[in-house]
């Protein structure tokens, strides 16, 4: 195991991708720096709980979706926002002709692993979730970068398993959409 | 009965979150087989996934 100095420098090293995995989720710079120091605190004071661990930014990164939890289950119990205009069907239903068949087929990606090589590709990508309504961003986020179950995740925002899901194809095909005119169609 | 493409692209994505019940996979598959524009739209759906999982380590990369 190494000295505690050691251990807290290691650990202070990864500060800088644990904000950046807290933020894309919380969306909020200060919330995430909450998170973050939370999870270090956690992890100094249970350095016993990593002795023998291959991966200190896996057992890091576990400690912190733990937190970054906690702080949507507290945001998901604060007096609600001014509610949200809900996300619109209207986007997606522009997608589809009135008998539910493509209005236009979407076109084809080719080979779209060549753009997970590009950082402009997830710049892009990020921008289209910046775009999507924050509640669907969330529910997304909770499902695809943290990977939570939609059970778990229906239980800390207190919905209905079928509003999650409805919610989370919202957010796939508007994502789609927005690729597709962002980066895919250009 | 035929799935619409708004309802396959929805069992598409409902896919990707729970298990599906066997008559859902046997209607999804009837309509994939013949439709294009929705196989482009799982497999889209698919890499959507896959980049958003890559987002965190990419970023970080190219920022230091």
């Amino acid at each position: 195991m190494p000295p505690p100095a050691d251990f807290r420098a290691q650990i202070e090293a990864l500060r800088p991708y644990l904000l950046r995995f807290a933020s894309l989720q919380l969306r909020d710079a200060a919330a995430a720096e909450d998170a973050v120091q939370e999870a270090l605190l956690a992890a100094l004071a249970g350095e016993a709980g990593f002795a023998g661990r291959a991966n200190l930014r896996t057992w890091l990164t576990g400690i912190l979706k733990h937190k970054i939890v906690d702080t949507v289950r507290r945001q998901a119990r604060e007096p609600a926002l001014p509610p949200e205009a809900e996300e619109g069907p209207e986007e997606l239903d522009a997608l589809f002709a009135r008998n539910g068949h493509w209005a236009e087929r979407p076109a084809g990606w080719g080979d779209p692993d060549g753009a997970l090589g590009q950082s402009q590709f997830f710049r892009a990508l990020e921008t289209c979730l910046e775009r999507l309504p924050s509640r669907t961003a969330k529910v997304f986020m909770l499902r695809e970068h943290l990977g939570l179950e939609t059970p778990e995740i229906c239980k800390e925002l207190d919905i209905t398993p079928t509003h999650c899901w409805v919610m989370l194809y919202r957010a796939r095909m508007s994502l789609r959409e927005c690729l597709q005119q962002t980066w895919f169609g250009k | 009965m035929m799935l619409t493409c708004k309802e396959t692209t929805r069992l598409v994505s409902q896919g990707l979150d729970r298990e599906l019940a066997f008559g859902e996979r046997v209607a999804l598959r009837l309509h994939l087989a013949v439709c294009l524009g929705c196989r482009r739209a799982r497999s889209q759906m698919r890499f959507v996934r896959k980049a958003v999982r890559e987002l965190v380590e990419i970023d970080l990369e190219t920022s230091l």
